[in-house]
């Protein structure tokens, strides 16, 4: 999401803290999202005033109450569509929707398609933990298969949701994945987000350490980290790896994931373009348990973005149209109408 | 024969037929032709759930009943002097309500072997042939082959074309028979046609052949004519309850001087107001077809918290749907007008019909201690005042209101006298951006005179706060879990409620004494029928009065002295007992419900009835 900038005063990282104690679990992924949401707000150049969040319910939800800026927390589920009107009425204000995995994919999921389709151009925090931790741990709707939770004591039997692909079938015109345990790369994708003109959909794998601890620890932590992610630059060849001697390369329509070197350099590789609509379905797919044998590695970054207008800008210009068609409306003329008679 | 003309005070005429066979279009074309007169009227629109049940039958009927008079009109009749019958289907759902001796216009083509037999006619029996209309007047024409016969020269138009002008007949021949003159429908069809010629030109040859028709059969002798009704001097027109539901809204932002923002989905019979501010983009208008029904008054809710005139409007499925984000419109304490066109539930229940059984849902319909004002519209143009009203409520007392009108008020005609916008009381309303003297920082949940929070909207620098659904500590708004702070904050919300009541009008008495026999209590769409037995029964000299209660919650603060002047409080309603609850619950006062559930108004005749067994 972009919004028309104004020269803001210099504020830092704790201009964004309110006086509000911070209650989630020690431990919690949510601290860091917290520190690199006020980490790059002073750098986004909006007033603190224009900016607003809004949160459904859940542990992540309890986001706006720990940053010094407008925001509401409303209802479980509907933070998307809370966002939609405040966007549609106020233009104008820099919009962040922090919801997750349950909030938004589950309750929620409605307002979360509808909101991608429309494009309002807003940024959606979407923290998946794949566990449900304020109502004490329920499988989600992202969770594995066969989670055994206190919902689940046999395990879950459902499919989960892969956040991404649900993303792209709901046309988002900005997807993108980080973590919470690599600060750099989610502070990037936080400013890549607020640039973004459109409703910028932001998966960030975060880790309940309460209910579903090391959900994603085979990506983030240092052992495993090389080998089972892949971090995608604009313009760069699919490469990872610890020693960065693997590269991922089109066999038509099919990855494969290729060693470099005898007879296979960078230039054989896929080059990442966030613009390529069938290249970033091919990148979403790249969804498979890490566990099995010949999975892919898990991309991070900037999958897609395009431009398409947004719905925000599209009313306020059919308003504006039909003012300079008509001129404005005249509520004497309204309440007169056409066909009058006069009793004496 | 020589023609002759009968002068008549009041006139009920319901238009039935297929519902492909343009019978709303007839009925709201002679209605504005009748108001363009000066008549006094009332219509009942009155159609199928089904956009088009299968043709001929029963279930597709569609209805509309006009009811005209030189006296005052306060109901749409509760029985007709004149049916038109498009079908036999039309005539067996319309004949029970048809008073003896009434007239039936008829048309023949619609009672071949087909229709009947469609209609559930018993084999080779047609009402029209068995002697079972003899005790009425059936003016028999076959207005297919009339219609037909009218446009035998327009040779481009197929044979369905054709067919689908012969309302236009009967309107005209109903035209005739009133002693009205064309103008106002062919000014109608040329707007309405202005890109089709053929089309148009076909069908105000249809409307003059209709009216010719009565004009130069001799079969037909007498002419009818209504006169001007004694109404209040002014200027008047024609409107639809929905439609002053809409205008009251706008002029309410327009008085405001705040931005609408409607966030809506589509259900019966709500949509008509979607549609029609929809229109109105050139008053700036943001209209916002939501995903569902509770996105719709979620995403007014984010509207309404930057600043905006928050409007959502549904009937009773959609309030169901919507009672969790009540609830956080309660907790936030941020205005909100929502808008409940009522009609027959429970779940699907009746979508077209009316009822009035949506109250307790509006009243106690939320999770938790969760007071909201709710107020009630009882005509067509009161919906204007009512919206006004609502608009008021909500954005000076900072809180969510609920407006209940429902189908039978909504897809109702009335005069009205419509006012200027120099005649409409501004509502005043601003935003906190200045701190008070002695604040040294802003204070979301810190209460005026009213017990009102102050509305500090997104964009104002210094004033960056959060909200939420979490109990609210008083004053800073901060999230609280003393059980102290929750009781306070419980009764606080309910007395900001209560405190209304002293920024609302005193209950007045529609018609009647001050104290007597019997005090006839309604709300909503009940008015005309209420108003209209009682004033029949007041004519007979008895001491009986009628009280419309517009503010629900809270009552007007003298209305339970009003009860106590009655030894009978009567409360009729189209539900099981709602109203009549609270008031006793309130009051502690004896009232009697009388209740209908039939999915159609209540009738002045049987009230009288009902009334008089307590005089």
């Amino acid at each position: 999401m972009s919004t028309l900038t104004n020269e803001a005063p210099l504020l830092t990282a704790k201009d964004f803290a309110t006086d509000q104690e911070v209650r989630w679990c020690p431990g919690c992924g949510d601290y860091s999202i917290l520190a690199q949401v006020q980490k790059v707000m002073p750098g986004i150049g909006v007033p603190k005033e224009n900016i607003v969040i809004i949160s459904g319910i859940g542990c992540s939800s309890r986001f706006p109450y720990y940053m010094n800026t407008y925001g509401m927390h409303s209802i479980h589920g509907r933070a998307t569509a809370v966002a939609s009107g405040l966007k549609a009425a106020r233009p104008e204000l820099s919009v962040w929707i922090v919801t997750g995995d349950g909030d938004g994919l589950s309750i929620g999921g409605n307002h979360t398609i509808h909101m991608l389709r429309r494009n309002f151009d807003v940024n959606i925090l979407l923290f998946n933990n794949q566990i449900y931790g304020l109502t004490k741990g329920q499988y989600s709707p992202t969770s594995e298969e066969h989670k055994v939770t206190k919902s689940t004591p046999f395990g879950s039997i459902d499919h989960p949701f892969n956040p991404l692909a649900l993303a792209m079938g709901a046309e988002a015109t900005f997807i993108a994945r980080s973590m919470d345990r690599d600060p750099k790369n989610l502070q990037a994708m936080l400013t890549r987000a607020h640039q973004h003109r459109g409703a910028s959909f932001l998966e960030i794998y975060q880790n309940c350490n309460i209910f579903n601890d090391g959900a994603f620890e085979i990506f983030t932590e240092k052992s495993t980290k090389a080998e089972e992610t892949l971090f995608l630059e604009q313009g760069k060849p699919l490469i990872f790896g610890a020693a960065q001697n693997k590269g991922i390369k089109l066999d038509g329509f099919k990855p494969v994931v290729v060693e470099l070197g005898e007879g296979v350099s960078a230039d054989d590789l896929w080059i990442h373009d966030e613009r390529d609509i069938n290249k970033a379905q091919l990148l979403i797919r790249m969804f498979d348990n890490p566990k099995n044998a010949g999975h892919f590695p898990r991309p991070f970054g900037v999958f897609y973005e395009t431009d398409r207008p947004c719905y925000e800008d599209l009313l306020r210009m059919q308003i504006e149209e039909t003012i300079a068609a008509k001129g404005p409306g005249n509520l004497d003329k309204l309440l007169r109408g056409n066909e009058i008679w006069e009793i004496q | 024969m020589e023609k002759q003309q009968v002068l008549l005070n009041d006139v009920v005429i319901k238009f039935a037929g297929d519902s492909g066979d343009g019978m709303q279009l007839t009925g709201s074309q002679f209605t504005n032709n009748t108001a363009l007169l000066g008549i006094d009227l009332a219509t009942f629109p009155d159609f199928p759930a089904e956009i088009r049940a299968p043709i001929g039958t029963v279930p597709g009927v569609s209805g509309f009943q006009v009811h005209f008079s030189s006296e005052r009109v306060y109901t749409p009749g509760d029985i007709c002097d004149v049916l038109v019958a498009m079908n036999a289907a039309a005539l067996k759902v319309n004949l029970r309500n048809l008073k003896p001796g009434g007239k039936i216009v008829v048309n023949t083509e619609g009672f071949d072997a087909r229709n009947l037999r469609l209609a559930n006619y018993a084999d080779g029996i047609s009402p029209l042939e068995d002697g079972s209309l003899n005790s009425y007047e059936v003016i028999a024409i076959d207005v297919t082959k009339l219609t037909r016969e009218a446009l035998k020269e327009f040779a481009d138009l197929g044979m369905k074309e054709k067919d689908r002008a012969k309302n236009m007949f009967v309107l005209g021949f109903l035209y005739w028979m009133y002693n009205r003159d064309l103008d106002n429908t062919i000014n109608f069809l040329t707007d309405k046609f202005s890109k089709k010629p053929t089309i148009l030109q076909s069908n105000i040859k249809v409307l003059q052949a209709g009216f010719n028709y009565g004009d130069t059969t001799e079969t037909f002798s007498t002419t009818y004519t209504v006169e001007k009704a004694k109404l209040p001097a002014g200027k008047y027109r024609s409107i639809m309850g929905n439609q002053a539901l809409s205008y009251g809204l706008i002029a309410a932002g327009e008085k405001s001087g705040l931005p609408i923002f409607l966030g809506s989905y589509p259900i019966t019979p709500a949509s008509d107001i979607l549609h029609e501010l929809s229109k109105y983009k050139t008053f700036g208008i943001r209209t916002f077809q939501a995903e569902d029904e509770i996105a719709a008054i979620t995403s007014t809710i984010g509207a309404a918290y930057g600043g905006s005139l928050g409007i959502t409007t549904t009937s009773g499925p959609g309030m169901a749907l919507k009672a969790e984000a009540m609830g956080l419109a309660v907790m936030l304490e941020i205005p909100l007008v929502i808008v409940n066109i009522q009609r027959g539930g429970p779940s699907t229940g009746l979508p077209t019909k009316t009822e009035q059984s949506d109250l307790m849902q509006a009243y106690y319909g939320r999770n938790g201690e969760c007071p909201m004002p709710v107020i009630a519209s009882s005509t067509p143009s009161d919906c204007f005042d009512v919206a006004y009203e609502a608009v008021r409520i909500a954005v000076q007392h900072m809180t969510p209101i609920i407006l209940l009108s429902d189908g039978y008020i909504a897809n109702g005609a009335e005069p009205w006298k419509f006012p200027t916008s120099a005649e409409l009381q501004p509502i005043d309303v601003s935003f906190k951006t200045t701190l008070d003297e002695g604040e040294v920082k802003f204070q979301p949940y810190k209460r005026d005179e009213k017990l009102v929070r102050p509305w500090a909207v997104p964009g104002t620098p210094g004033f960056e706060h959060r909200i939420g659904g979490l109990e609210k500590q008083d004053i800073t708004g901060n999230i609280n879990y003393e059980p102290e702070n929750h009781q306070h904050m419980v009764n606080t919300r309910q007395a900001k409620v209560d405190k209304i009541a002293d920024y609302i009008p005193l209950q007045q008495l529609d018609s009647g004494p001050e104290k007597g026999k019997v005090l006839v209590v309604g709300w909503g769409s009940t008015y005309g029928a209420i108003k209209s037995a009682v004033m029949e029964l007041q004519a007979k000299g008895h001491a009986v009065s009628h009280a419309h209660i517009r503010y629900i919650r809270p009552f007007p603060k003298n209305l339970g002295e009003m009860l106590k002047n009655f030894d009978h409080v009567l409360v009729p309603e189209i539900n099981n007992g709602q109203l009549v609850r609270i008031l006793r619950d309130q009051y502690f006062v004896d009232a009697k419900a009388y209740n209908k559930i039939m999915g159609v108004p209540i009738t002045k005749t049987e009230l009288v009835l009902e009334i008089e067994k307590m005089l």
